[in-house]
């Protein structure tokens, strides 16, 4: 193969160093052991190739394969899965059953869960107080799934759990901004053992998110929001 | 299984006849040959059944397979493909690359149709000349992409319709119909040719043509129910 073959049969990932949604490929790829190249994108000014490779949203994660892009951090998942088949574990399960749950709780953490805890971060007052009530009532339905389990997918991690996996870690950050705890021993104990599973998780510890900085970030996000509305 | 006399039916689909997401499964199911019941709900009462089956979203449609239930209209077509894999046609295709195109797609279309429909049909507020832009944009992206995943042949899935014919297609009806309703061009010949003579194609198709009727049968339907609807946007198909 010469050189340039090489160089595009190279994984290639478009990331942003605060996207949950880019930490979740990364834990993938980790999860199937490819290697990859990376490329950090400064969302306040893309690059070309990154525009020109997901023009559609023109957004982080972007992966090339093989020179072409795939967008969605929900659909590169499922394509690593199939790229990767005999690579490392399986990400999903085989039992198509099972894969239609394992795929009915990732939308459940995008479309009903996100919004919620979205909302209690970026308001205040009422607002915010019927927010977290939201946020709870999704969380505790989301506890009854877990169930004592170690991961969702059961000894060790899948979909469900890279797909929800970065809640771990920004929720912490937000129950610290607010002042407030929303997932406690008392209340979702399934829930705050699958995150700290997952935080001590390899893959996870391989490649842990940057929390200091984050923290920071998500401190100037919710001053923003609330600058915007008052 | 049980012995008793009255068994259910192997596979039953909870649904509404003019709910895109359920025409998927239908459509799904039709094209894989596999026998089911269909049991349609009343519009605006929720039946025990679908109450106990889907008791997070409480939506349709939902597939009972064994009595197992699966919600998510896109979830349910793959879930058909993966169990019936040994009917033909397959419904995603074989090459990991081109489904995550198909996937994503899809998942563009969820994205723009749904709401933008109900804010045509007027059972949301919105702005329509806004909507009708930003749809005929989709549609001229998803020509672009229409050429590029036929590769000159019939359908998003080459020979026979697959998972994104039948994510798109499964919002014709109700395209054809706000297009009456608020008097705008959506599948317009002149834009979006290849669209349109594909959209004609998919609603012919054997598969389809028994589950997703003419515009002016969904146009009844929202003179009769659409103060029914939800006015609050809801996620889950």
């Amino acid at each position: 193969m010469d050189r340039q073959e090489e160089d595009e049969d190279r994984v290639k990932l478009f990331g942003f160093w605060a996207s949950p949604y880019v930490y979740k490929v990364e834990w993938a790829l980790r999860i199937k052991d490819i290697q990859s190249d990376y490329i950090e994108e400064d969302l306040e000014n893309k690059s070309d190739q990154l525009l020109e490779y997901n023009p559609v949203h023109k957004k982080v994660p972007v992966l090339i394969y093989q020179g072409k892009p795939i967008a969605e951090s929900e659909v590169i998942l499922e394509f690593i899965d199939e790229a990767w088949k005999h690579c490392g574990d399986r990400i999903l399960p085989e039992d198509p059953h099972e894969r239609a749950m394992a795929r009915f709780w990732v939308r459940f953490g995008k479309d009903t869960l996100s919004p919620p805890i979205w909302k209690w971060f970026t308001t205040q007052g009422q607002e915010q107080e019927a927010a977290y009530a939201a946020a709870v009532e999704q969380l505790q339905i989301l506890e009854k799934e877990l169930d004592g389990k170690r991961f969702f997918a059961g000894e060790k991690m899948g979909l469900v759990d890279l797909s929800l996996g970065p809640f771990s870690y920004i929720i912490p950050i937000y129950e610290e901004i607010n002042g407030v705890k929303l997932i406690t021993e008392e209340k979702l104990p399934s829930l705050l053992a699958w995150m700290g599973n997952f935080l001590n998780s390899s893959i996870v510890r391989e490649h842990p998110p940057p929390m200091d900085k984050l923290k920071l970030r998500c401190q100037a996000i919710r001053e923003a929001f609330l600058k915007n509305t008052s | 299984m049980s012995s008793t006399k009255e068994e259910a039916p192997a596979v039953r689909v909870l649904g509404l006849w003019a709910s895109p997401f359920v025409i998927r499964v239908l459509i799904a199911l039709r094209l894989k040959g596999v026998e089911h019941e269909v049991l349609e709900e009343v519009v605006g009462k929720k039946s025990e059944l679908l109450l106990r089956s889907n008791p997070v979203h409480k939506k349709i449609p939902v597939l009972l397979h064994h009595g197992k239930p699966i919600s998510e209209s896109l979830i349910i077509v793959q879930y058909i493909d993966e169990v019936w894999s040994s009917n033909a046609p397959a419904v995603l295709p074989a090459d990991p690359y081109v489904r995550a195109v198909e996937r994503f797609w899809a998942q563009y279309i969820d994205d723009k149709f749904p709401r933008g429909i109900r804010i045509l049909k007027g059972t949301v507020d919105g702005n329509k000349d806004e909507i009708v832009e930003q749809l005929s944009t989709a549609l001229q992206l998803l020509e672009e992409a229409f050429l590029k995943l036929s590769n000159g042949k019939h359908y998003f899935g080459g020979d026979n319709i697959g998972y994104l014919d039948i994510a798109l297609g499964s919002h014709v009806g109700w395209v054809r119909a706000v297009e009456k309703i608020a008097g705008v061009q959506l599948l317009d010949a002149a834009k979006v040719p290849h669209l349109v003579a594909w959209a004609d194609r998919f609603c012919a198709h054997p598969a389809v043509m028994d589950v997703l009727p003419d515009a002016d049968r969904f146009v009844e339907y929202s003179v009769k129910y659409g103060s029914f609807f939800p006015t609050r946007s809801s996620t889950t198909k």
